[in-house]
């Protein structure tokens, strides 16, 4: 976290980066004593692994999402971390030991873009809380504060390998607000699945959604619209900026719209930008310098493939679905290879997104159709490779790649366990590990979890006549 | 030395297209491993015989003559298969209104219903839309084109048909009636599904001439008359959008007692009434991968709906219950995952072929490699229903179509772009 903020210092134009030291949300202790920082976080992170012994996973082939591949592998886990990888590892006498010959284990699969929760199902309009569809620029609020913890899109989600995923505030608005990193693990609260240590994300949207829905309210109406309210949004923070530094010990008036833009210009805060045409992403590159921040990754982006060597070049992740197209014009131009160019460009980070609550339950499958796509013009893709699509590469977007994301000793032990190989209609996760608990098993119904919302809903279905 | 004339040119090449044209439907695929999507099952190392466009034997050691000759080294070849129920060559771009044709809105901002039966969307269907490769060259040869019930029209939505993706401006098969119950319907008929009945039976008042043309009480057209009083009379088929197990009773007790020969469309709590199904013949099309409860007609969603249903004896064939047209392409993932959550290989693979081909009156045509039927083929490069194998070639009526689309092109633009100095633009 600390050497992306750095990075990120290296290519400001405004001096305020220096001297406000990148503080992590659950940094609370906010004393009187001195100016609350942009990303204090009052609503911290209440989530607590679910208590577990050892468990040694046997015999496994293992993607690790370092890019390596193991045969006949073991993977370790104690105290909610991964210990070791490797083959013949002796496990403790205490530890729960799991036959994965035949198996495939990779780390816990990371969604970077979910509407989970601000969008659950059923699709209650009482609960459709994704977008503050009210002004072009709401980086005041915070999507954590829409989520409904008993979306029963989480479980579907568990039983596709998810353990860590993002969720965004809608693509209505240029500065939709700030997204929030959450564990899969069902809890009463959304403090209770908060990712402890999590950047937020900041969602922006280019395009053809803004001017939509603001085109006959006041505007923007148009992109050259768009893109002035971005700069006028950013110009405000600056100066924001400037004053909160001069301010002395109170910091002046806080500004809740302002503090999320100085955290995505100081680095604390991620930029996922909602972006599709190719000339577009470049736009909002040229934008990103102008104001002094990093962009760390657009998403949908259909086009990044004809933009794919800048991308890499820049270091921004392209967030991308397998094969999504043709729904507007800006989606006109998708292709199925366009994670694999990402991929291959120099130094090109490709994410295997989904944006859905069903594509979420399925990034492996996503992920098999561009290798597929692949192979039919001859260029393969080999699994270990694949894998860090859904894994590192979403977790270095978001942020967290320091601690999950590979099945690395001292890392999360978020793990799954396939029934083969993940990249195939028929692959399965049968088991699901986060912080070295099993919180799924296909084959143990008392592994399954279920939200408030589904329970009792099937109680007179034996009766019917 | 005189130039040909262009004229002359043109003749030329006329010629030339005519005779390869000819030429090119025969075809003889050897050594196959032939899914055939009949009772004949799958049949290793098989070869399978083209004439003018239709297969005309399978067997090992076959003779083609002159007919070109494709060595398939022993992989998959299936018929081509069905896309779905979905509006490609009625819509190209979702978002821009002046490229979707799909739905009849005559009373859109009014509150009245526009019960408009006689509108077949097939008279919209353009045979260039750049969908028809897109799904094509992933192995996909023809599809039920619909008419969408939607706001300003009614819950009954108009007529579709089958078209076949081989430039034909006409579909190659009966029409279709689309009617949409439920909740996705009720906002259709005054906000409760109660009403939905209601006017359904109204409706067929009208037909019989209980309430006379001119009454204030009349909904349709005499076009609309005639329409539905074809399918009121079992006359054709009726494709019902319906999710919630309650709904599908109904609709099951509702289409015996008024011989209407309906199939079902969504179907997402099928498999709490799937002997019911069963029992009354009732072909059903299903998404597999809309498992989640979406809304309140489908708390009961489950990836095994169609594993049940399968195993129940019901014929289940699939559809995408989102953005069809685009992804047409997913309908194998859709069969792939249905097999992965229980249901036999044989049966998905039905699903993509022999039942929607039965279902909407075309089985003698499509949906099987049988003697007879048009040579629409696809050969794999491994198990068509795993998202990890794709079409290799696609045949329409024994001609080899190319493995384009705008996609392929746009990629082979991008994907070579260092190549030249020149832009993108500059690359044919």
């Amino acid at each position: 976290m600390h050497k992306t903020a750095l990075a990120a210092c290296a290519a400001l134009v405004l001096a305020a980066c220096a001297s406000t030291p990148p503080s992590k949300p659950a940094d609370t202790g906010a004393s009187a004593s001195r100016a609350p920082l942009f990303t204090d976080d009052p609503y911290p992170s209440t989530y607590q692994r679910i208590p577990s012994g050892p468990v040694l996973i046997s015999g496994a082939t293992v993607l690790d999402g370092t890019g390596k591949r193991l045969e006949n592998a073991d993977v370790l886990m104690r105290d909610g971390k991964i210990v070791a990888i490797g083959a013949g590892l002796e496990a403790p006498a205490d530890a729960v030991r799991v036959d994965a010959r035949g198996k495939w284990v990779t780390p816990g699969i990371i969604d970077v873009h979910s509407h989970l929760g601000v969008y659950p199902s059923p699709a209650a309009s009482a609960h459709s809380d994704g977008n503050e569809a009210t002004s072009p620029v709401t980086a005041q609020v915070w999507a954590e504060h829409s989520i409904w913890p008993q979306d029963p899109g989480f479980a579907a989600a568990l039983a596709g390998g998810i353990t860590s995923l993002q969720i965004l505030p809608g693509s209505a608005n240029l500065i939709g607000g700030r997204g929030v990193t959450l564990k899969n693990v069902y809890s009463t609260t959304y403090q209770g699945m908060k990712f402890p240590g999590a950047p937020w994300g900041l969602k922006m949207a280019c395009g053809e959604n803004p001017k939509r829905v603001y085109g006959s309210r006041g505007g923007p109406s148009t992109r050259m619209g768009n893109i002035a309210g971005f700069r006028a949004a950013f110009a405000d923070a600056a100066d924001y900026m400037k004053k909160r530094q001069g301010a002395g010990k109170d910091g002046g008036k806080r500004d809740l719209k302002m503090d999320s833009l100085a955290g995505a210009i100081n680095g604390d805060i991620r930029v996922h930008n909602h972006c599709y045409r190719a000339d577009e992403m470049a736009i909002m590159l040229d934008l990103a310098k102008e104001y002094g921040f990093k962009i760390s990754a657009f998403h949908h982006g259909v086009e990044a493939y004809k933009l794919a060597d800048r991308l890499a070049a820049e270091g921004v992740c392209g967030a991308l679905w397998a094969d999504w197209w043709g729904f507007k014009m800006e989606s006109f131009d998708g292709i199925q290879e366009n994670i694999l160019l990402v991929d291959r460009a120099p130094g090109g980070c490709a994410i295997v997104h989904s944006d859905s609550g069903e594509g979420i339950q399925r990034l492996n499958q996503e992920a098999a159709k561009v290798m597929a796509n692949g192979r039919r013009i001859g260029i393969d893709t080999t699994p270990e490779h694949a894998i860090r699509w859904l894994t590192i590469n979403a977790a270095k977007s978001m942020g967290i790649d320091d601690v999950t994301g590979s099945l690395e000793p001292g890392k999360m032990a978020d793990v799954v366990v396939w029934n083969g190989s993940p990249f195939s209609s028929y692959a399965q996760a049968e088991q699901v590990y986060i912080d070295g608990a099993k919180l799924y098993d296909r084959r143990d119904p008392k592994l399954q979890p279920k939200s408030d919302f589904m329970l009792g809903q099937d109680l007179m279905q034996g009766e019917a006549k | 030395m005189k130039r040909p004339s262009m004229k002359h040119l043109a003749a030329a090449a006329a010629l030339l297209l005519a005779s390869t044209g000819a030429f090119a439907q025969d075809l003889l695929i050897r050594n196959a491993t032939v899914h055939t999507a009949t009772r004949q099952g799958t049949l290793q190392n098989t070869d399978v015989l083209v004439r003018n466009g239709r297969i005309s034997a399978i067997g090992r050691g076959l003779s083609g003559g002159n007919a070109p000759v494709i060595d398939a080294q022993g992989k998959p070849l299936t018929p081509a298969f069905f896309a779905g129920i979905n509006d490609i060559g009625a819509e190209e771009v979702s978002g821009e209104s002046a490229t979707v044709d799909s739905h009849l809105a005559l009373g859109s901002g009014n509150k009245d219903m526009q019960v408009r039966p006689e509108f077949d969307v097939t008279t919209a269907y353009n045979p260039e839309s750049v969908l028809i490769p897109v799904a094509r060259v992933e192995g996909f040869g023809w599809t039920l084109l619909a008419a969408t019930p939607t706001a300003g029209g009614s819950f009954i939505g108009g007529q579709g048909a089958p078209v076949r993706f081989d430039g034909s401006l006409d579909p190659f098969g009966p029409k279709v009636l689309f009617v949409t119950l439920g909740a996705d319907g009720a906002n259709l008929t005054g906000g409760s599904r109660a009403g939905q009945w209601m006017v359904l039976d109204q409706l067929i008042d009208e037909v019989r001439g209980r309430i006379p043309q001119d009454s204030q009480f009349a909904l349709l057209t005499p076009a609309g008359r005639s329409t539905l009083a074809r399918y009121f009379g079992g006359g054709g088929r009726v494709a019902i959008g319906v999710h919630r197990a309650s709904d599908i009773r109904r609709v099951l007790r509702w289409a015996k007692a008024r011989n209407v020969r309906i199939a079902l469309v969504g179907a997402s709590e099928g498999w709490k009434v799937a002997d019911e199904i069963a029992a009354a013949g009732v072909p059903v099309f299903v998404d597999t991968l809309a498992n989640l409860p979406a809304d309140f007609d489908q708390i009961g969603a489950t990836l095994e709906n169609a594993a049940r249903m399968s195993n129940a004896g019901v014929d289940v064939g699939f559809t995408l219950s989102d953005s069809g047209s685009h992804y047409a392409r997913k309908m194998r993932q859709v069969a792939g995952n249905a097999v992965s959550y229980g249901m036999p290989w044989e049966a998905a693979l039905a699903g993509l072929t022999r039942v929607p081909a039965q279902a909407f009156g075309v089985g003698n045509e499509v949906g099987g490699i049988a003697v007879g039927r048009r040579a629409d083929l696809a050969l794999w490069s491994g198990d068509p229903l795993d998202v990890a194998h794709t079409a290799t070639q696609v045949w329409m009526g024994g001609r080899a179509t190319p493995m384009k689309s705008r996609q392929t092109e746009l990629r082979d633009r991008y994907l070579h772009r260092a190549e030249s100095v020149l832009p993108p633009a500059y690359s044919q």
